[in-house]
This record gives structure tokens, C-alpha cells and sequence, in this order.
């Protein structure tokens, strides 16, 4: 019960555009005993139906700027290659510290960064 | 449209960054590409936001089948998670219209702050 608890809190921060995603992996880690690395697996997998959906509904709107994407993606990817390989070479409490570390740090930039939105459109 | 190797290398870095965070933390990306593409490249908010999806779909695949290959992967908690934070991001992007998401990232960047402590001990 817990886990969908989780998944609907996760889905509705997601929602509100503040990256519901984030705070996932420490749920499932401190509150369900997962594993880091599974928990990792599990947050990127759950990413893939929403983000689909939300994708097609985006480029039926044009907000996706499709050079732009492409020429990203492709170093996105051979990032992704690096860094999931590195993570699951890793030890968990590292990868756990490393996570922490990452955290932290993007807590400070949502508490004391300003909101992009508003300053550019 | 043609690219001077100046633009080339810096949607290279900006690449290869968001796919290591991804596959190294398992969150998205989206908190540092969104922002890469508003403050760096001059991309609108609701565009730079369309597009980080469409770069983090395929790069989320590829670290996905990563833990996937070294069993960091527990699919049956992903489709969970993935259900009730569909249910979530409805509820999520409704109340999105009520409440003011600038006070709601600074709770949540506490919350953050707080999370990632507790996984650095």
C-alpha cells in the first residue's frame, strides 16, 4: 500500500512541474529498504510511460524544439552509458552518498534559486 | 542550419552532463538541463521544459536497460509506481492551478536538503 502511497505523491509533485522524481529514490530507500541501485532502476523505468506520454502531448504542441533535442540527446546518451555503467560498478553506500551529496545540493537550488520562469518569458 | 564547433562542443558538454546525472543518480536531468537550455542557449521556458523531455525519454531507456543488465531492477514496484504517479500528475497539473509554485519549491527544496542528510549518515 505504502509504494502506491509513494507513487501518487511522487506523480503529483511530477504534476506540479517540481521533479517528483528527485525525492522517489530517497523515499524507497529510507521508507521501503530498497536497495540504492534498484531504487535508482526503479525511478528511471516509472519515468518512461509518463514521460512518453508527456512528450507526444508536448510535440503536438510544439514546445519541443526538435534540432535542439537531437543535438543533445546524442551526448546525453553516451552519458547515460558512462554513468549508469559507473553507478552499478559502484558500492551501494557510495552511490547512496553520492546521491545525498547531489540532493542536497539541488535542494539548495530550489530553495534559494530563482524560478527561470519567471525571469525569461 | 549549420553549427560553428563552438556550438557543437557546448551542446556536446550539456549532453553528456544531463545523461551522466542520469544515469549516475537515476533522476531525470531535467533540473539541470532545463535551466542549461533557458540560461545558456536562450531557449523559452515551455520550450526548454518539451524539449528536456524529449532528451531524457531515449537517454532514461538506455539507463534503464543498464540496471536492467546488472539486475538493479525490480520492474513490478516500477509499474506501481509508474500507475499511481500517472493518477498523481492529473491530480498534480489540477492543483498546479491553486497553489503557488514558488512557495511549494522552497518546501520541497527543504524537503530535499532533508532527504539527502539522511542518506549522507
Amino acid at each position: 500500500m505504502l509504494i502506491y502511497v509513494i507513487g501518487l505523491l511522487m506523480g503529483i509533485l511530477s504534476g506540479m512541474a517540481i521533479g517528483g522524481g528527485t525525492l522517489l529514490v530517497p523515499a524507497l530507500v529510507i521508507f521501503l529498504n530498497i536497495g540504492q541501485h534498484t531504487a535508482q532502476g526503479i525511478c528511471l523505468a516509472a519515468f518512461i510511460p509518463t514521460a512518453a506520454v508527456a512528450v507526444i502531448t508536448h510535440y503536438r504542441q510544439q514546445n519541443i524544439n526538435v534540432h535542439l533535442a537531437f543535438c543533445l540527446t546524442i551526448g546525453a546518451l553516451a552519458g547515460a552509458v558512462i554513468g549508469a555503467t559507473l553507478a552499478n560498478h559502484l558500492e551501494a553506500a557510495l552511490l547512496r552518498k553520492i546521491f545525498g551529496v547531489f540532493l542536497i545540493c539541488m535542494g539548495l537550488y530550489e530553495l534559494l534559486g530563482k524560478l527561470p520562469a519567471q525571469n525569461k518569458n | 542550419m549549420k553549427l560553428s564547433f563552438f556550438e557543437i562542443s557546448r551542446l556536446g558538454i550539456i549532453g553528456v552532463i544531463t545523461g551522466l546525472i542520469n544515469g549516475l543518480i537515476g533522476i531525470g536531468g531535467g533540473t539541470i538541463l532545463i535551466p542549461a537550455m533557458v540560461f545558456l542557449l536562450g531557449e523559452k521556458q515551455h520550450v526548454a521544459h518539451g524539449t528536456s523531455l524529449a532528451i531524457i525519454l531515449p537517454t532514461a531507456i538506455v539507463s534503464t536497460y543498464i540496471y536492467q543488465s546488472n539486475n538493479h531492477l525490480d520492474w513490478l514496484l516500477a509499474l506501481k509506481i509508474a500507475a499511481s504517479g500517472m493518477v498523481g500528475g492529473y491530480l498534480g497539473a489540477k492543483l498546479m492551478q491553486m497553489i503557488p509554485p514558488m512557495r511549494l519549491k522552497q518546501i520541497f527544496g527543504i524537503f530535499m536538503i532533508i532527504a539527502g542528510t539522511r542518506m549522507l549518515f
